[in-house]
């Protein structure tokens, strides 16, 4: 249990590196960013495929322990969240026609609206806008409590109950978050869809609802769902992942906290737009 | 392991004990300790004389930084899930609780047995009434750790450590944050529960507990070391005790000294 930990963490001893003096050149900065930087990316994967590993092999431990906290936290990244997204996706829809259709209408070309919205909300936007704001309103909340509960002892306490962290306090969330990015994608997608054509309409946009819908169906391919399933779960896994490591591996005093949550935030933010070129790569691809 | 009738609770030989926060910072040398079942030791030190390392060593929740230490005569460096039976044997009292600050007293001191006999949580929560009760926490069972006082925080992390029944008790610094009546209290509850308390069967548990201030402890049952400089020293007896005429022993026993000197 310790040694789960102990693994991910050990890998990612940086405070030398932080600690050690101002180097004399620009380069060794370089050098010693970059060699952090990997070390971060290494101490990642780690904790990432850790948590893989226990939650495999422990999907039937403790069910009565495990399965309410999961409830709590797809409550938590998820239901929580609908009446933002909600608002997103209103203030989406009419951001994207607004902006195309005064495009499209130049060169009589409205007809592409349904195609245009398909591109950009449900391939790109929709599930980044929604990775990015439960990364904003919920993990920061998992570095928070995580790492008070670092500083304040608790993952010692779970370790002499024979309680394994991972599988207590970040298997929950990593599941909780992969479905919440997964279920608001999709509400956020279909919210913004609907005030598309609502704000297309009251600009008087000459298109029925049928062929608007019609349109968006014939843009989309199989791939777009399958490729939309894994991106948002993957987004949802990587923030909780990146969340959860910097709340648990570095801070042992109360005063690292904020200073750790700054960083997860900012690799949260990183590790979902590499994923998105992933992605971008694999449309490119297929 | 555990059907062998191993008398040795503890047994470290030429042990190093690091800093939890920091291996390779090594607070406490060659420690030659063995503890019999059903002995209660108190190991007193001062502030920041590795205590807590120690107990937290002998926990299994750090490994030794050099030297062999079993545990239940099992060679343990620290615990892995193979060793979740030997681990279970074991509780563990921190400084302070460490409560779950989520969780309501019930479900803190609920929460091992729901997740070790994977229980739902309204028979846990049954089940761990008795001992609530027996701890006279059950007026404060719904509150929220930060809601009560430390007093009764340390109790009911007694509580949730005894839960599921061991065999062997670690207590960091269990009296350094009580009040007198709740001093007297875990006073006289240590000594039924190492005589052997029904709770656990009526088996003598064995005890072991850290502390800083000695006066509330004397007692002829009951052994002592003592940790100085990096160096752990068993005493024996209270008798044993009273007669060294260590400085710091003074100190932690509040005998006047003279300052000057």
């Amino acid at each position: 249990m310790r040694g789960n930990l102990a693994k991910a963490f050990v890998l990612t001893e940086t405070q030398f590196f932080r600690r050690a003096a101002l180097p004399k050149s620009y380069t060794d900065l370089l050098g010693r960013k970059l060699f952090l930087f990997l070390l971060t990316v290494q101490g990642l994967v780690a904790f990432a495929l850790i948590t893989l590993g226990v939650m495999l092999r422990k999907s039937g431990v403790a069910k009565n322990v495990i399965r309410p906290r999961i409830r709590q936290e797809i409550a938590r990244a998820g239901v929580a969240l609908l009446p933002m997204f909600l608002f997103v996706a209103l203030a989406l829809g009419f951001l994207v026609i607004g902006q195309t259709v005064s495009a499209l209408a130049k060169f009589g070309a409205t007809g592409y609206l349904g195609t245009t919205m398909v591109i950009v909300i449900v391939r790109e936007l929709g599930p980044l806008l929604a990775a990015m704001l439960v990364l904003a309103r919920v993990g920061t909340a998992h570095v928070i409590e995580l790492g008070t509960a670092r500083a304040l002892g608790e993952v010692e306490a779970l370790e002499a109950l024979g309680i394994d962290p991972v599988h207590y306090l970040i298997v929950p969330r990593v599941i909780g978050m992969a479905v919440g990015v997964f279920a608001l994608t999709v509400y956020l997608i279909i919210g913004a869809l609907v005030s598309g054509y609502l704000f297309a309409f009251l600009q008087d946009v000459p298109l029925t609802p049928g062929d608007y819908f019609k349109q968006i169906a014939e843009a989309l391919g199989w791939l777009d769902f399958a490729l939309l399933a894994l991106k948002t779960l993957a987004f949802g896994f990587f923030i909780a992942i990146v969340t959860c490591y910097h709340g648990l591996a570095q801070p042992l005093r109360l005063e690292d906290v904020s200073r750790v949550a700054v960083r997860a935030v900012t690799q949260g933010v990183i590790v979902c737009v590499l994923i998105d070129a992933l992605f971008i790569l694999l449309y490119l691809l297929t | 392991m555990s059907e062998q009738p191993d008398r040795t609770a503890i047994e470290m030989r030429g042990v190093s004990v690091g800093a939890m926060r920091d291996i390779s910072f090594t607070v406490v040398e060659e420690v030659n300790w063995s503890v019999a079942a059903g002995e209660f030791w108190v190991i007193a030190g001062q502030e920041h004389s590795g205590k807590s390392d120690l107990l937290m060593l002998a926990a299994g929740l750090m490994p030794p930084a050099s030297g062999s230490y079993k545990l239940f005569g099992l060679e343990t460096q620290s615990f892995g899930e193979a060793e979740l039976a030997e681990r279970l044997r074991l509780g563990f009292v921190f400084e302070g609780g460490q409560l779950f600050k989520q969780l309501t007293i019930r479900e803190n001191v609920a929460l091992p047995l729901q997740y070790h006999r994977d229980l739902p949580s309204a028979a846990a929560a049954q089940e761990a009434q008795a001992l609530l009760e027996l701890m006279e926490l059950t007026p404060l069972a719904d509150l929220m750790p930060p809601n009560i006082s430390e007093n009764w925080l340390q109790r009911a992390a007694l509580a949730r450590a005894l839960i599921l029944k061991p065999e062997m008790l670690l207590l960091d610094n269990p009296l350094g944050r009580l009040g007198g009546r709740h001093l007297q209290w875990w006073l006289r509850f240590l000594d039924r529960l190492g005589r052997g308390h029904e709770w656990c069967g009526g088996k003598p548990m064995t005890l072991v507990a850290s502390t800083d201030d000695l006066r509330p402890w004397p007692g002829a049952q009951r052994k002592f070391a003592l940790l100085r400089d990096r160096k752990f020293f068993p005493l024996g007896s209270w008798t044993d005790v009273a007669s060294a005429g260590d400085p710091i022993l003074k100190e932690l026993l509040a005998v006047p000294v003279d300052l000057a000197s």
